[in-house]
């Protein structure tokens, strides 16, 4: 028999796995290979002690690993970064009220870029994760804790926040499945905001199914955000159907351009060819504002975040610096020191952006080119029902090779700010590997509330290949 | 399309495909100051080149004619505003509102002089 580490969780639930073995297996899976790929920043106090409610709900008993900005009540939540050491929410985060009534089992808190600024994890003020598949390498970002824990079996379940493909990308990166939902589809009452109008909670998992069934249970309506949508959430399991003919699957031009990896084009195309071979019908679409997503990313992004990060300051949580002369210094010295130089560049970004004179030029410009990109899909998804990509242009690039190039690094979001931009939902599932054993992942987006149809191509093609079962050598 | 936004290996090479933008470090600490935040001499070095690498590149969306587009600042069109029922409901209590706070007393936060005296 398997190692209970590395089953999934519809495994655990299917099988009746006592819940206190699941612990101890994920205990001693934690201890074994965390030194090499440290994807955790906290271990919750309740995990050496299983809680009682423990066997009952939809998810009784099973590990789930938080991203470090999402709060628990009472466990310390940092963003990972200085500014926030020592915070502990007095409340739960609404997703972390539904996993805990579901009977989840939540087993800490995962690393990720500094209030999620970075597609590589080394932002973190923790330091870098590591990625199971090749240490030496970045596990994605800003989630590549909850990724890199669910590739490495430190967890059975993860949940991730994704602004600009904060899930999809380290999702694809470490070789496990990560699903942004549509703008509204989960509460973001308890993530400590980036940006307001792209942040989404989603599910990184070791398959599909697991996804959909994570998605059940943290979906739906909450009035505590006023930017969740009222309509019903659907049982998901339900869209797990092994059949895609006549699936008219869209296939970007613009998204497969000079630059992009050779062996991530061609594991893409390979995908494509299954798809097609599976009975899903190809379809030629074009989406021509895709050359200015990232562009207008950056202005939306960091404008945002220059604004929802005015809140650190010193006075009601985490860091601040002593000896202030008043409390305009207490400001500016607590800032200073709490925060690292990602956040501190983007702060300048968004602050600028937004400043008398160049607002119009920059934020409302980027506004604007939002709404072409937006209505891009509007016109793509007219011909098609899903819509088929790489999830990165490239596969993991090793520990600091681009720490020194903001633009660079930006560039590797390219493939999934899109879907941040227009508000619809997105997968990235394995689809390959490189020679040198690296993942490589697939992306798909559909419509605006219809991760159903995702969840089906998803299903259909991971369950027609083998490359989900693969596992690293740790 | 003139540039792919791709083979950028670095900010040099940015700066050959676009009309490289200059932002002096004076508009940087100004910036930096809107923020509250403060820099050293080659911090502000540092930023005042990214910044300009990246705002280089951030000009591309001059490219797109955007005369008769309205913005987007929320990617679901069919949102409308949200107001919640005017009716009282139990809310955390000052201790734990307070319980992070890194100086507080007798149910406030405390924070140094913020009109100093002569």
């Amino acid at each position: 028999m398997d190692n209970i580490y590395s089953l999934t969780a519809h495994k655990l639930l299917e099988d009746k796995v006592d819940p206190s073995k699941i612990a101890i297996s994920i205990a001693g899976r934690i201890k074994s290979v965390e030194p090499k790929v440290k994807a955790l920043v906290r271990i919750s106090h309740t995990m050496s002690t299983p809680g009682a409610d423990m066997g009952k709900g939809r998810l009784a008993g099973i590990p789930i690993l938080i991203k470090d900005n999402i709060c628990i009540k009472g466990e310390e939540t940092t963003c990972a970064s200085r500014i926030l050491a020592g915070f502990r929410p007095p409340y739960d985060a609404t997703v972390i009220r539904k996993l805990k009534e579901a009977g989840a089992s939540l087993i800490g808190k995962a690393n990720m870029d500094e209030f999620a600024f970075g597609s590589s994890c080394e932002t973190s003020c923790y330091g870098p994760t590591h990625n199971p598949w090749a240490l030496d390498r970045i596990p994605g970002g800003s989630s590549g804790g909850s990724a890199a824990a669910v590739a490495a079996d430190e967890t059975i379940l993860a949940i991730g926040s994704d602004t600009g493909g904060s899930i999809r990308q380290p999702a694809a990166l470490c070789g496990v499945v990560g699903l942004k939902p549509t703008y509204g589809r989960v509460s973001r009452y308890g993530l400590i905001a980036f940006a307001s109008s792209l942040d989404q909670i989603g599910p990184i998992t070791k398959d599909v199914e697991d996804a959909a069934l994570l998605l059940s249970i943290i979906a739906g309506y909450d009035e505590m955000d006023s930017t969740s949508v009222d309509i019903p959430v659907p049982d998901y399991k339900k869209s797990l159907i092994k059949d895609i003919k006549g699936l008219r699957v869209g296939v970007p031009k613009e998204y497969f351009i000079k630059g992009i990896d050779p062996e991530v084009e061609a594991a893409t195309k390979k995908a494509i060819e299954t798809l097609r071979d599976l009975g899903a019908k190809i379809v030629d679409i074009s989406l021509p504002h895709t050359e200015y997503a990232v562009a207008t990313y950056y202005i939306v992004g960091p404008a945002e975040a220059s604004s929802n990060l005015a809140r650190f300051d010193g006075v009601q949580y985490g860091l601040r610096a002593k000896d202030a002369k008043n409390i305009v210094d207490m400001y500016t010295r607590t800032r200073s020191e709490g925060f690292g130089g990602e956040a501190k560049r983007r702060i300048l970004l968004g602050t600028y952006c937004l400043s008398t004179g160049y607002y119009d030029a920059y934020y409302l410009k980027a506004q604007k080119v939002r709404t072409k990109i937006r209505e891009d899909f509007d016109a793509a998804f007219k011909s098609c029902d899903v819509i088929v990509t790489p999830t990165a242009p490239t596969p993991a690039f090793k520990i600091g090779e681009k720490a020194d190039d903001p633009l660079s690094m930006y560039l590797s979001d390219i493939f999934t700010i899109p879907a941040n931009m227009a508000g619809i939902p997105a997968i990235s599932i394995p689809c390959g590997f490189s020679k040198d054993g690296l993942p490589i992942g697939l992306q798909i987006m559909a419509k605006p509330f219809d991760e159903e149809t995702i969840f089906r191509a998803a299903y259909t093609f991971e369950q027609s290949t083998d490359h989900h079962t693969k596992k690293p050598k740790l | 399309m003139l540039v792919s936004p791709l083979p950028l290996k670095n900010i040099a090479g940015c700066g050959n495909l676009y009309f490289m933008k200059e932002i002096d470090k004076k508009t940087v600490q100004h910036v930096a100051h809107l923020a509250r935040l403060e820099f050293d001499e080659s911090q502000l070095e540092l930023y005042s080149t990214q910044l300009a690498s990246i705002l280089s590149y951030i000009d591309k969306l001059n490219e797109v004619d955007t005369a008769s587009t309205q913005p987007t600042s929320h990617p679901l069109a069919s949102l409308k505003n949200v107001f919640r029922k005017d009716a009282l409901k139990p809310s955390i209590s000052p201790d734990e509102a307070l319980s992070s706070a890194p100086s507080k007393d007798n149910g406030f936060f405390v924070v140094p002089p913020v009109i100093e005296g002569k």
